[in-house]
């Protein structure tokens, strides 16, 4: 598929162009919605339509508006700040807890492996609104619910599976023999955690923690259950604009959203080759 | 990791005591049997591992799991019945007019005082929406009882056992009576009203008991106790025989006649046990009818078979779309170059990057009747304007949105599978004569299957649980059994109602769960590469 | 040495009455949450006493929680944990008869607690009893559910809608339209479309053929209606043109039509009256009570009430407001003619009944959930 070659016949020639065009028509399924997002928070109006004026790329039908709004309306400033004040700490959770647990359950000999890997993962497979509801009972039941911990402690739950995921995953290609050698050299297990397991996992982590802190930094559902006026996060202000009063202005924080989630996805790009040339896996 | 080696043991097992071959288990250098010995070391081992894991483990046990444990446990938790009307529960065990006709004035009399006290802590009305669930019409019935219970023409028995004995107004003497076990013995059913009473006045009022006029449910019990023949020693002798009377049954009657339909009593009957099954057959269109046995629910109250039977097949039918359009996707990125397969893989994890609410206010956009896609269709002529296409607010706008949040679940696993069947294959089956489409479909497809399998899977868990999209694009049509959680939840309050359709839920994603982890294995789950 | 000891006696009975009524005085929490409904509402409440309050106590921050919907079901849970985080929640009539009934909220002494009229009129009697529908409820405004059409509907051959019935009317009017996802007004508007006289229309809906009555007239436009659950749904639907006639809050409507300048008209026919106000939950601490009562006989004053009108055309609940009701704050027009307490708008209102509703909700509301899923 990857290129024709100079002996295809016609028919071969039509399939190979329509089944890039095939391609290029689901690529643009998956972009677009994206695509419309960011004209759209340009939009001078205050409905999520576009305007004659823009369609007819007329300067006055965009504004930046709709950006002061975001960037000078404390209704979505608090917000944000929240977000930023619980995303990083249930990420802390979740990587911290989570890379133990993944180091243990690479080790040889796990009793219960299997049931410990599908409790562990379930936070990612239990229907979020299960998920939102027992919390909100039980977290009711023991004073954490509307509380900053209470949120940090359910997001930390939901962003778990992915550390463990992750982590698991950059331990299946580890090379045990390692820490065997570094064993055999007089390091305590301590040392040779951080001298050398660490610095070979140490991708597999930051990508999970980059996992879990869009988790939380996007998660709407739980928090709308679990938290209380002042955990509203980001999700939730959006949540909230869309269902109470339609401004674009959530576009507007979309648009910042989708560049937050650009730099985090090049960031992962990035470090999965670091973590594959360490490796020695592939030339990336 | 479970399949990899042994790690080998610590000591070499040549070092043998004495140097001799000994018959018998062989021994480690301290001396042990080397079984033990090694035993011992992977007992160590387990013992790291599970020291390693266990902070997470109580972490997720106490975080997630046992707020779900506790949530399902609403879902047959009906303590709220025998709690509220407690003197009722027991008076109906004892009454046999059920289930021709509605019990006798013990029973009703047993209500006056539960409904009494319910009302004063304001917990009828809750007791009527919970009882509502089972029987339209009693939440109207416990509220608008509930208003005219305290101006029940009882106190003539208050008037007249005042008149009669004018110590019986002071609750001091009260008090003194009621604090006598001989009295409290022979006349119980106004010494647990008194109790009532006073508790009543204490905690929900927060006045003092010794200061207030005794309650009439309190002379009325009193009245019972002696018409029944009740005569205690050093008590007021009051002779009732020459009271007016008052029937409480009709007392109720008068406030709502419902309260004689027989049928009102068979739900409290059925539903007084601390524990119920009505929830779970409430969520699939059944109820506890007569006699206790399960029946279905009329025809325009069957809602939640319907309801599941939509969110499976709306799943499937995502799952299948999603496969559709992720094959050829993840084909494409199979076969080509690694450098480019990874700068388009790029345009397959934006959006899965991206915020769903954010993508989902985008559908929102695009789809509706004067949106985006509808402009562009009448723009080219394939649509007229007046026949726009109804593609948000309903299954097809729900279908739509989710395929595309799905489809990052669906590529990647199948991605990581097509990456691994070796090119030559179908190299191999191209020079044994097959065309283009025969190797394709003999050789690659087939081996691809397990990718398919992984992926549907996947799609299909987090599909049938989804809330915020259908929710948002989905309008009535096309909604979930989440959606129906939620609105259990935060609207009309059916928190048992919500358990059970979360428990049932919750059992197919833990059933498919479990196939994926048989099939594909949850290790093998992939998270961009 | 008369008069010294005399002085000390007073001096030190002063003293003591003064430390007396130190240690009466509360002290007041700083923090105050609350929920409110979102939108151009909580706006105008924010600018109408919110943002005065704060001006007069700068020490006080004020979080929002845009929670209204869910009053009732976050209430409860709260006080099931026993756990209230919220110290003022905005609730429609029918809801905070429904929390009071639960004793989810505080009883209040209106007169007590609010402050009188400019001439002196206590609380109570300003506010009037047709307002004071509960004793936990603090009237803030009067709105209305009301319809809006687009008015550039090339099939409606240039008529115009102005009877509630011709919702009701697909061949004369067709289109989509957008109704609240809730019994409440639809099943009112059908019954008298279905010609049943305002004054019979509860009696009706309490019997069982009434309500199937109902629902077989809502039944003819099911296949073309939206149902909305929030206030911003009705005026989105409409500005993008999916749907051509919809209900919602007669406030988001002003603001559609006035304020964005859409090709939308407000139809007054049969307009559906509602009460909405606060209600303070039960178990207030000391120091968040006396805060939140002091917010609130500052905010339901009568200057207070009626400067909200300048933001949004709902009617202040107190009498004395009334008259001063004016121009919109930034527009500049007069507010009067958008209340839907004028005498032109008001000529055919219907009068929700609360009290009935507080009673059949349960029943209405699963009937209604059933018979949307059908």
């Amino acid at each position: 598929m990857a290129a024709l070659p100079p002996y295809a016949s016609t028919g071969q020639k039509i399939w190979h162009y329509a089944y890039r065009a095939i391609c290029a028509a689901i690529f643009f399924f998956l972009i677009a919605p994206i695509l419309v997002i960011i004209p759209l928070s340009f939009n001078a109006e205050n409905f999520f339509t576009f305007t004659p004026e823009m369609l007819r790329l007329d300067p006055e039908g965009y504004s930046l508006k709709h950006y002061r709004d975001f960037f000078g309306n404390p209704d979505w400033q608090v917000p944000l700040w929240n977000s930023l004040k619980i995303a990083p700490v249930a990420t802390f959770l979740s990587v911290a807890l989570g890379t133990l647990a993944a180091i243990g359950l690479s080790q040889p000999h796990v009793p219960f492996r299997r049931a410990i890997m599908a409790t562990l993962i379930s936070p990612m497979i239990v229907p979020l609104i299960i998920s939102a509801a027992g919390m909100y009972f039980f977290y009711s039941r023991i004073g954490l619910q509307g509380t900053y911990w209470g949120v940090v402690l359910a997001h930390a739950a939901l962003g778990i599976p992915f550390v463990i995921i992750t982590v698991t995953a950059t331990l299946v290609g580890f090379d045990r023999s390692l820490t065997r050698a570094a064993a055999n050299l007089g390091a305590g297990p301590v040392r040779t955690f951080f001298k050398v397991q660490m610095p070979l996992i140490l991708p597999g982590v930051v990508s999970g923690g980059l996992f879990a802190f869009i988790t939380s930094f996007d998660e709407v559902v739980v928090v709308l259950f679990v938290g209380s006026a002042g955990q509203k996060t980001l999700p939730w202000q959006m949540f909230t604009g869309l269902r109470e009063q339609i401004s674009p202005t959530i576009l507007a924080a979309a648009t910042v959203l989708i560049s937050i989630s650009v730099v985090l996805l090049v960031t992962l790009e990035v470090l999965r080759r670091r973590s594959e040339r360490l490796r020695g896996m592939s030339p990336g | 990791m479970t399949d990899s080696a042994m790690t080998p043991p610590k000591q070499p097992m040549a070092a043998l005591p004495g140097g001799e071959v000994t018959e018998g288990p062989m021994l480690a250098a301290d001396g042990t049997p080397l079984k033990a010995s090694l035993k011992r070391a992977l007992r160590r081992e387990k013992l790291r591992a599970l020291l390693l894991i266990s902070p997470l483990l109580i972490f997720i046990l106490v975080a997630f799991v046992a707020p779900i444990a506790d949530m399902l446990f609403r879902s047959v938790e009906n303590q709220i019945v025998s709690e509220t009307l407690p003197r009722t529960v027991a008076a109906l065990e004892a009454d046999e007019a059920l289930p021709e006709e509605a019990p006798g004035e013990e029973v009703f009399h047993a209500l006056y005082t539960d409904l009494v006290i319910a009302e004063e802590y304001k917990v009828h009305t809750r007791l009527g929406s919970r009882l509502n669930y089972e029987m339209t019409g009693l939440s109207s019935l416990f509220r608008g009882t509930g208003r005219d219970v305290g101006r029940f023409d009882t106190d003539i028995y208050t008037d007249q056992f005042v008149e009669a004995e004018p110590a019986l107004e002071d609750p001091v003497n009260w008090s003194n009576w009621m604090s006598e076990e001989e009295i409290r013995d022979a006349l119980p059913l106004t010494a647990d009203a008194w109790d009532a009473w006073t508790t009543l006045t204490v905690e929900a009022n927060e006045d003092d008991p010794l200061e207030e006029d005794v309650a009439d449910f309190v002379y009325t019990a009193l009245y019972r106790d002696l018409a029944n023949g009740a005569a205690p020693a050093n008590f007021p002798d009051v002779d009732v025989s020459s009271f007016e009377t008052v029937s409480i049954r009709a007392l109720f009657e008068d406030s709502d006649e419902d309260w004689l339909d027989p049928e009102v009593w068979q739900v409290i009957q059925t539903y007084s046990p601390a524990y119920t099954d009505g929830y779970f057959l409430n969520s699939v269109d059944m109820m506890n009818g007569p006699g206790g046995d399960a029946q279905w629910r009329p025809d325009d109250e069957q809602i939640y078979l319907k309801l599941f039977w939509r969110t499976m097949w709306m799943s499937m039918a995502i799952t299948f779309s999603c496969i559709l359009l992720g094959y050829p996707i993840a084909y494409l990125l199979s076969t080509l170059p690694l450098r480019s397969a990874n700068v388009l893989m790029i345009l397959v994890l934006l959006p899965f990057w991206t915020s769903l609410l954010v993508r989902t206010s985008a559908w929102k956009v695009l789809l509706q009747q004067q949106g985006v896609i509808n402009d562009t269709l009448v723009w080219i002529g394939i649509v007229s304007d007046a026949n726009r296409l109804a593609l948000i607010n309903n299954a097809t706008g729900t279908i739509i949105a989710m395929t595309h949040i799905l489809l990052p679940f669906m590529i990647l696993p199948l991605y990581s599978v097509m990456k691994t069947i070796p090119p030559s294959y179908v190299r191999a089956a191209k020079s044994m004569g097959a065309n283009d489409w025969t190797a394709f479909w003999r050789v690659w497809f087939p081996l691809s299957i397990p990718g398919i399998g992984a992926g549907s899977i996947l799609a299909f868990i987090l599909s049938i649980g989804y809330y915020i999209t259908p929710e948002i694009v989905g309008g009535t049509e096309g909604v979930f059994i989440s959606n129906r959680i939620a609105y259990h939840i935060s609207s009309s309050l059916n928190w048992g109602l919500a358990a059970a359709l979360g428990s049932i839920l919750l059992a197919l994603v833990l059933v498919l769960y479990w196939l994926y982890d048989r099939i594909v294995g949850i290790d093998n789950v992939k998270l961009g590469g | 040495m008369k008069i010294t000891r005399l002085l000390t006696a007073t001096t030190a009975l002063v003293a003591t009455a003064t430390i007396a009524g130190a240690e009466s005085h509360v002290e007041m929490a700083d923090e105050m949450t609350i929920v409110s409904w979102g939108g151009a509402y909580q706006e105008s409440q924010l600018k109408a006493y919110v943002e005065p309050y704060l001006e007069q106590n700068p020490g006080v921050t004020v979080t929002w929680d845009e929670s209204s919907a869910e009053a009732v079901a976050k209430l409860r849970a709260q006080n099931e944990a026993g756990n209230v985080t919220w110290d003022l929640v905005d609730a429609t009539a029918a809801d905070a008869m429904r929390l009071c009934d639960e004793g989810l909220a505080m009883e209040v002494d209106h007169d007590e607690i609010l402050a009188a009229a400019p001439d002196g009129t206590p609380a109570s009697e300003d506010f009037g009893e047709e307002m004071l529908v509960s004793d936990c409820f603090i009237p803030q405004i009067a709105y209305s559910y009301t319809f809006g059409y687009r008015n550039d509907v090339a099939e409606w051959n240039g008529n115009e809608p102005d009877d509630i019935c011709d919702v009701f009317d697909l061949e004369n009017f067709p289109g989509t339209r957008s109704l609240e996802k809730r019994p409440h007004n639809n099943l009112e508007w059908a019954l008298i479309c279905d010609g049943v006289a305002y004054e019979d229309v509860y009696d009706v809906l309490e019997t069982e053929e009434g309500q199937d009555r109902a629902f077989a007239k809502l039944d003819t436009i099911k296949d073309d209606t939206i149902w909305w659950s929030s206030g911003a749904d009705t005026p989105q639907l409409l500005a993008d043109g999916e749907v051509v006639f919809g209900s919602t809050y007669n406030g988001r409507l002003f603001s559609l039509i006035v304020e964005q300048d859409q090709p939308v008209n407000m139809m007054w026919d049969t307009q559906s009256y509602d009460l909405d106000g606060w209600i303070i939950p039960e178990g207030l601490d000391e120091a968040q009570l006396a805060r939140v009562q002091d917010f609130l006989y500052f905010a339901t004053d009568t200057q207070r009430l009626a400067d909200q009108a300048k933001y949004i055309s709902y009617g202040p609940a107190r009498k004395s407001s009334a008259p001063l009701v004016g121009e919109h704050a930034e527009l500049g027009i007069d507010m009067a003619p958008h209340m839907p307490t004028n005498p032109d708008n008001a000529q055919n209102a219907f009068v929700q009944n609360y009290e009935w509703w507080a009673d059949y909700r349960d029943d209405l509301d699963s009937k209604f959930q059933a018979w949307l899923a059908q």
